[in-house]
């Protein structure tokens, strides 16, 4: 009688638990797909914005390469063609880009293209020197309002003085479609220039080198620091009140803003020790300080993992501590360092306060080619992007963010590739 | 009689403020098995880490008394714990083959000792301590492969060739058949009698009939204190001690 009361209890406690495993692993699945749709809504967010940054338009130009208006002959000195009046057929070439234009739309005309226009005829017959004294048709570079018109991303619908192009351009860039006359490419620039100011000539490099310099710097100041922080003292340090003091503000060095880390530099480096502004240098040290404490509690987490045996192993045969820890616990960390490290490096490659504080947010029209540069870093442009009034800026923000993801996508996938790569068993 | 290569005298062992080995004296003669035996948590294993001072590793070891070999003091902060552990191999309860090839596992010792000169000479002391361990054969075909991809009894031979390559005098084995099958047992029992013509060993079971097969002296551990010792025969026939006793014929521990 008992008995069976007794059996009847464990068996609706069992039902009990079970039912207890289902509701956690429901729990679980819904917040596995809630965080996947947010994912997927982002990416989807950021790319359909962005997707059109990787398009410019560009627009037939025929210019005529008069050797009178040129102020050149056919054998002028390459020299002397650098200084032709390039300026002056440009011109020529925009009074007659439309038949019978007045001198008011002349200037209405003018802005359709691009301020990288003359620039572009010029390489077109330094290129080609062979052109002079024929009319050619060119495909030039248009300018953002008629790029971002077409793309959709500007509305037509709203009252004149709400709009970058008037009533009379919007007439001339409809007829420049209907003759054909206009395009969409992809667009090279967004992958070969700097910043600038004019939209349809921005482009990511400039601040992707920038970063890149950035985090070659981080790399190379704190991987060997924070191994060497780590073995000490996963391996070395007695393991007193000192040490005990080390390894918590460690912690806590981790959580500390990364602003805090930005003033640091901007009072330290910058102002003491007086390293140039706005260079990878600078915002490399400065971030290489931030992400320290995060590399260091990874090395020393896979360093804690390497089996003491191995090390007693070693030490058994007579290595000395110090052959013990480097012949065998390092290498058998290193792939657990690496990628704490990648880790630490994505996360600096994100971070934008601290080099907003050490000056990184200044505009930069070159790539930089040295750490001791003056450059701008992807987070950072994408910043400076949001917030820039231009229309045309939006999209490449979106599309900087995408290739910072991409960035941090491939860091990511190399971390994994060395943890497999490398990974003993044992 | 043979000399005598270790001599321990007094030997304390806390571990922060509790005491794990109670004044523990002993006598052990050179190329001669001794069998340390008792129950599980008497400190045999804490007194042939002593030996080797492995109890450095350990934060809170504290370590007194005295423990010669050959007539030099180990328990002193002058001794030389590099030099003492490359005369004293030791192998461990589970086998730890370093993560390298099978060739690497044998030759790190020697290499960094300084023992060898040449590759010839090198491949020559993995080649004979593999033998020695009554491995070679079995692996003298797959030297690159890793250490780890051994079966547990062949891992804890490779282990022993590790040990034997930097020419120790002494052998400390701790329970090194625990893991091990019956068949893997017998091979390294048998190892064990041929070692012992070149080299002093001390080995830790928890086998009575191993300790009776393999060693010529045997100490009984109790609760951290040396119950007895002597003669392996004398120790399994007719002990003084009624614990020692009790132990071998099964009634505690
Ligand atoms: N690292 C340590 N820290 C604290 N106490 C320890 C440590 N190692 C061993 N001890 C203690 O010392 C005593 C002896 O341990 P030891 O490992 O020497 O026993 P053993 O005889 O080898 O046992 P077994 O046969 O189970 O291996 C035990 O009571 C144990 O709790
Ligand atoms: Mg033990």
């Amino acid at each position: 009688m008992n008995n069976s009361i007794a059996k009847e209890k464990i068996i609706s406690l069992r039902k009990k638990r079970s039912l207890e495993d289902m509701r956690f692993k429901y729990y679980g699945f819904t917040a596995m797909c809630l965080s996947l749709a947010v994912l997927v809504f982002l990416l989807y967010t950021i790319f359909s914005k962005g997707y059109t940054a990787f398009q410019k338009t560009i627009v037939l130009l025929e210019v005529d390469y008069n050797q009178e208006v040129l102020k050149l002959t056919p054998d002028s000195s390459d020299e002397d063609m650098e200084k032709g009046k390039f300026f002056r057929v440009k011109k020529q070439a925009i009074e007659n880009f439309f038949p019978d234009l007045s001198k008011s739309d002349i200037k209405l005309v003018k802005k359709l293209f691009s301020i990288n226009v003359d620039k572009e005829i010029k390489d077109y017959f330094l290129d080609n020197p062979e052109v002079i004294n024929t009319k050619q048709q060119i495909w030039v570079t248009a300018h953002s309002d008629v790029d971002q018109l077409l793309k959709g991303n500007s509305r037509r619908d709203v009252p004149e003085d709400r709009r970058k192009l008037n009533d009379i351009q919007l007439s001339y860039v409809d007829q420049l479609v209907e003759e054909n006359r206009v395009k969409q490419v992809f667009n090279n620039f967004f992958f070969t220039k700097a910043d600038s100011r004019h939209p349809e000539i921005a482009g990511v490099v400039g601040s992707f080198m920038g970063s890149l310099f950035t985090l070659f710097t981080v790399f190379i100041l704190s991987f060997p620091i924070a191994i060497g922080a780590s073995v000490y003292l996963e391996e070395f340090a007695p393991k007193n009140r000192i040490t005990e003091l080390i390894e918590v503000n460690i912690s806590n060095l981790a959580a500390v803003p990364s602003i805090v880390f930005g003033l640091l530099g901007l009072g330290v480096l910058l102002n003491v020790f007086g390293l140039p502004r706005s260079t990878p240098l600078v915002g490399g040290s400065v971030l290489a300080l931030m992400t320290l404490p995060t590399i260091i509690i990874a090395c020393r987490a896979s360093l804690k993992a390497v089996p003491p045996s191995i090390k007693e192993g070693a030490l058994a045969v007579g290595a000395t501590k110090t052959q013990a820890v480097f012949h065998h616990v390092v290498p058998l960390a290193l792939p657990g360092t690496l990628t704490g490290t990648i880790i630490g490096l994505a996360q600096a490659l994100g971070e934008t306060a601290p080099l907003i504080m050490i000056g990184m947010i200044a505009f930069i029209p070159n790539i930089p080619t040295g750490l001791t540069e003056p450059s701008a870093a992807l987070p950072v442009q994408i910043y400076l992007w949001v917030e820039s009034a231009e229309r045309g800026f939006q999209e490449k923000s979106a599309a900087a963010i995408m290739v910072i993801l991409i960035f941090l996508f491939m860091m990511n996938a190399i971390a994994v590739f060395l943890r497999n790569r490398f990974e003993r068993k044992w | 009689m043979s000399n005598s290569k270790i001599l321990a005298n007094g030997v304390d062992v806390y571990y922060g403020s509790k005491q794990a080995l109670f004044g523990i004296s002993m006598d052990i003669k050179e190329k001669e098995v001794t069998a340390l035996i008792g129950p599980s948590g008497c400190g045999k294993s804490t007194f042939l880490r002593c030996i080797n001072r492995m109890n450095d590793l350990i934060e809170i070891c504290k370590v007194s008394g005295s423990i010669k070999v050959d007539n030099e003091e180990i328990i002193s902060e002058k001794t030389d714990v590099v030099s003492l552990r490359s005369k004293i191999g030791m192998v461990f309860q589970k086998p730890n083959p370093f993560p390298k090839s099978i060739f690497d596992n044998v030759a790190y010792g020697p290499t960094i000792h300084g023992l060898v000169d040449s590759k010839n000479e090198l491949e020559e002391i993995v080649h004979s301590s593999l033998k020695k361990a009554g491995l070679f054969d079995e692996v003298k075909d797959r030297l690159n492969e890793p250490g780890t991809s051994l079966s547990g009894g062949q891992q804890q031979r490779l282990c022993i060739a590790r040990a034997i390559a930097v020419n120790p005098e002494i052998i400390l084995m701790d329970e090194p058949c625990s893991a091990l099958d019956p068949i893997a047992t017998a091979i390294i029992e048998e190892l064990i009698d041929e070692l012992r013509l070149n080299y002093t060993i001390i080995i830790v079971t928890h086998s009575m009939q191993q300790a009776a097969r393999v060693s010529q002296k045997t100490c009984f551990f109790h609760l951290g204190e040396l119950i007895e010792t002597g003669e392996t025969n004398k120790i399994f026939t007719n002990p003084d001690n009624t614990k020692t006793q009790d132990y071998i014929t099964g009634r505690f521990g």
